[in-house]
């Protein structure tokens, strides 16, 4: 490995690395993300070189573990280039037919493509629906590289962007660039990075600090963790650039331990990095020095708060602390720090290289650029997708999701993690950007989106957020701990059929305190899911308090199963199955429920064979009635009579 | 030291630069409530009894005066009705979990509270573990847990020192009474760190 002592060395290597690498040459890919490790694709990976070797391909074909490719349901994913062939959910057993069709031959396996919904087969991966409607500037690099090694980034173009801000721009005008660009934080609070940058680096101090907020804790999004794993170098790279224009010379990423594979590519990245003479002193012969430190979070949400976080660095337990002076003027040690996260880090890069204009060619009039979002929840597509700010939940929902699964109904979508609002279906052509998701009471978050389907009851949804809100905040405040605490009790007598009149006002009252009062934003934001769930879907509200009731049939207390005497055909197995042995009947004899038994665990429901769906979920109480004959008994019966 | 002007309740006051706005006006005095503030500590801003409403350039917003500095024509309102309608609820909120503040929470106009009842007679000002902290540099008390979980605990490594027995300063210091009266107002044999002075689950409680 050779250190680069200018951008001119940085692009003779460049050079090298590609002359010796010929585009034509097989080179299969294998996602090594997360997502694909839990479906081994290590295993997978060995088996391609097992097999290459076994098929005396060896030399003849390249194999490459890469970064995460976002549709992770579907792993482990394998690319062919340079045909680009996209196999889904590969296992080991199905490499030595890969091998053999794909690479010995040239066709395709075709049962490992993937099939969209008329059962076409879809060979290229950038055609399936899921990556079609994407813009994928941010994450695209992901699929290419290997992020433990350092020259496949180098090879795409990687360190060319802070070599052109080290050695052909002045900090000002890489600080002008980034605030012409106007790029918005993608951690949660959509504040402009370039006026941060301004601020830590107008403030007096000795010392100044970056720091990469890696401490992504919203339930179901990963955005954050797959561009750490897939490409650190991305990440370093606009961390570099940002403490050059700001005059930092130290920086840290704050990464939560739950990322084990983000922490152990990091640190090949940083050492890379550092061989290459990209950190450290005189980075690139420009007389710059900058390093990069690694510190493990231990597993708060509430640390992703900045003033929090910070002091989880210093070494102390990780609780915000009154912010009347922002932490870019005093953070880190009393230091002004500039704390950005993972994904506004890195489309620096892409900022310096492509320039402002190009940025904000793409997305909105207030939101430029795209965004990464962690799109779980019912629908049929779930994965990482990366849109243009500004694309609607509709587009991104039915176009990349696929729809919702099992062909039901669309209830709400949650956007913006915990502290985030669900949004109903009379918003879904909403053109999803920072400021239009907070009008309609929502956030964008660093881009969580769970998808919930017409089985979702929201006051059990908002109580699920609030109660992983009550258990994350630091504590501090008797706003957000006790204000948690006692919405949590109201939805909870809510829930059970217990809710009283005045129940929904007080929750919006004491929503209000939280918002004007808490300390930190965990806290003024805790009463999101509450209040938009109470603004769009206040009929379920009512429905509990006042009719006892659980529309979507989710409140254990208030739903109750009910064997229809009609349907009921008297085949004994939702008998047998009772675990409490509530229900009554025998051969030919409809079979009647005990409501005061039931312990409403769905296994009759379950069961009831389907040509017969005798049994339903009903909200609401259900009457029991004594046993009457069923089926043929009961025809039997009548023709007695 | 510099000195600044600002408007509290309509009064024009001069404080000390560094001030903060609650010391400000109680110099001045105008009172605002407060549970967690202790003029040897660091500013804490937990309690959040001692919001007021600052506005400048025609922009209103509520800040913990505890935590806030004063600043050169900063107009601040003690009692706009935002200010009173947040130390309502919360002063209902402390009372649903520490009843003994039933006296102090009166003073402010509230004489109930329409929130469950969840006694843990400790309202995590901390005044106990920072003053322990800070001015002892004993550390012999500290937080526990986190959120709705969080709870005041003895360390039980310094406890076990000997340290407490010839201070018990933080006795006096507890708004709610709580630690001298479930400690015994006098011995810390056997306590461990599962004594949890705020808990709901100690063996005190």
């Amino acid at each position: 490995m050779v250190r680069l002592r200018s951008p001119a060395d940085l692009e003779k290597a460049r050079k090298r690395i590609l002359s010796q690498r010929d585009p034509r040459k097989p080179c299969v890919t294998v996602c090594s993300g997360t997502g694909c490790h839990a479906y081994g694709c290590d295993k997978v990976y060995q088996a391609f070189l097992a097999e290459i070797a076994k098929n005396g391909l060896q030399g003849k074909v390249e194999v490459r573990r890469t970064g995460c490719h976002g549709f992770c349901e579907r792993g482990v994913i394998t690319v062919i280039f340079p045909e680009e062939v996209c196999y889904l959910r590969v296992k080991t057993e199905d490499v030595p037919e890969i091998i053999e069709t794909t690479l010995a031959g040239k066709g395709v396996v075709e049962r490992l493509l993937y099939q969209d919904g008329d059962g076409r087969r879809i060979v290229q991966e950038g055609d399936i629906p899921f990556y079609k409607h994407q813009t994928r500037t941010v994450l695209g690099n992901n699929r290419f590289i290997d992020p433990k090694n350092i020259e496949d980034y180098i090879a795409l173009g990687g360190y060319s962007a802070l070599a052109k801000a080290l050695c052909k721009m002045t900090p000002e005008q890489v600080l002008e660039t980034v605030k012409k660009a106007n790029l918005r934080g993608r951690g949660g609070g959509g504040f402009p990075a370039g006026v941060k940058w301004e601020t830590t680096r107008n403030a007096p101090g000795e010392k100044k600090y970056v720091i990469v907020n890696a401490d992504e804790g919203d339930p179901g999004a990963y955005m954050d963790r797959s561009l750490l794993e897939g490409n650190p170098h991305s990440v370093l790279e606009g961390l570099i650039i940002g403490a050059y224009a700001i005059g930092s010379h130290d920086g840290f990423v704050y990464v939560r331990q739950e990322y084990p594979l983000a922490v152990e590519n990091l640190l090949v990245a940083l050492a890379q990095a550092r061989q290459h003479g990209l950190l450290g002193c005189d980075i690139l012969g420009s007389g710059f020095d900058f390093d990069v430190r690694i510190h493990r979070g231990a597993g708060a949400f509430v640390s992703g708060e900045s003033s929090a976080l910070m002091t989880a660095i210093e070494g102390r337990v990780g609780e915000p602390r009154s912010k009347y002076i922002h932490t870019a003027v005093k953070g880190l040690w009393g230091m002004p720090s500039t704390l950005n996260n993972v994904e506004t880090w890195a489309n620096v890069p892409l900022i310096i290289n492509r320039g402002a204009d190009w940025f904000t060619s793409i997305g909105t009039e207030g939101s430029k650029g795209t965004k990464v979002f962690s799109l779980v929840g019912k629908v049929n597509n779930t994965g990482l997708v990366e849109v243009p700010m500004g694309m609607t939940l509709r587009q991104i929902i039915y176009d990349i999701g696929g729809g919702i699964r099992q062909g039901k109904e669309f209830k709400a979508v949650q956007t913006g993690g915990p502290s985030g609002g669900c949004l109903p279906e009379g918003l879904l052509d909403l053109p999803v950007d920072f400021d239009e998701l907070t009008k309609v009471g929502s956030m964008m978050g660093s881009g969580g989106m769970i998808v919930m389907d017409e089985d979702t009851c929201m006051v059990d949804v908002a109580r699920y957020f609030l109660r992983f809100l009550g258990e994350e905040s630091c504590g501090k405040c008797v706003p957000c701990r006790e204000g948690i605490r006692q919405m949590i009790k109201i939805l909870d007598r809510v829930c059970q059929g217990e809710g009283r009149a005045g129940d929904v006002e007080l929750l919006v009252e004491l929503s209000e305190v939280l918002a004007d009062a808490s300390l930190c934003a965990l806290g003024q934001t805790a009463p999101n899911p509450v209040l938009s769930t109470i603004k769009y879907f206040r009929d379920e509200y009512d429905a509990h308090i006042k009719q006892k009731r659980c529309p979507a049939g989710v409140c254990k207390a208030l739903v109750s199963y009910y064997i229809q005497p009609e349907r009921c055909q008297a085949c004994m197995i939702c008998l047998r199955k009772c675990p409490v042995d509530a229900i009554s009947g025998d051969k030919k004899v409809v079979h009647v429920i005990d409501q005061e038994k039931c312990t409403k665990c769905g296994t009759c429901l379950e069961v009831c064979p389907p040509r017969f769906s005798a049994v339903v979920k009903l909200s609401g109480k259900a009457v029991s009635r004594a046993p009457v004959l069923a089926g043929k008994a009961a025809r039997h019966e009548r023709r007695r009579r | 030291m510099r000195t600044v002007t600002l408007e509290i309740d309509g009064k024009k006051v001069k404080a000390r630069e560094g001030l903060s706005l609650l010391e400000a006006a109680r110099d001045a005095g105008v009172h605002i409530p407060s549970l967690c503030y202790h003029e040897k500590l660091l500013p804490q801003g937990a309690c959040r009894l001692c919001m007021v409403e600052i506005s400048r350039k025609g922009r209103a917003r509520l800040v913990a005066s505890c935590a806030y500095e004063v600043e050169d024509g900063l107009v601040v309102n003690t009692q706009s009705p935002k200010v009173l309608k947040v130390r309502k609820v919360l002063w209902e909120l402390l009372l649903a979990s520490s009843p003994t503040l039933a006296s102090v929470a009166q003073q402010y106009g509230v004489t109930e509270t329409r929130f469950e009842s969840d006694v843990s007679q400790c309202t995590l000002c901390g005044v106990c573990v920072r003053y322990c902290a800070e001015v002892k540099k004993a550390n012999a008390l500290t937080f526990v847990g986190r959120g709705i979980d969080r709870r005041v605990a003895f360390v039980d490594e310094v406890v076990s020192t000997g340290v407490c027995m010839d201070c018990r300063e933080c006795f006096g210091l507890c708004a709610t009474g709580k630690i001298p009266r479930e400690t015994d107002g006098a011995c810390f044999d056997g306590l461990t760190v599962r004594d949890f002075i705020g808990g709901r689950h100690g063996h005190h409680a």
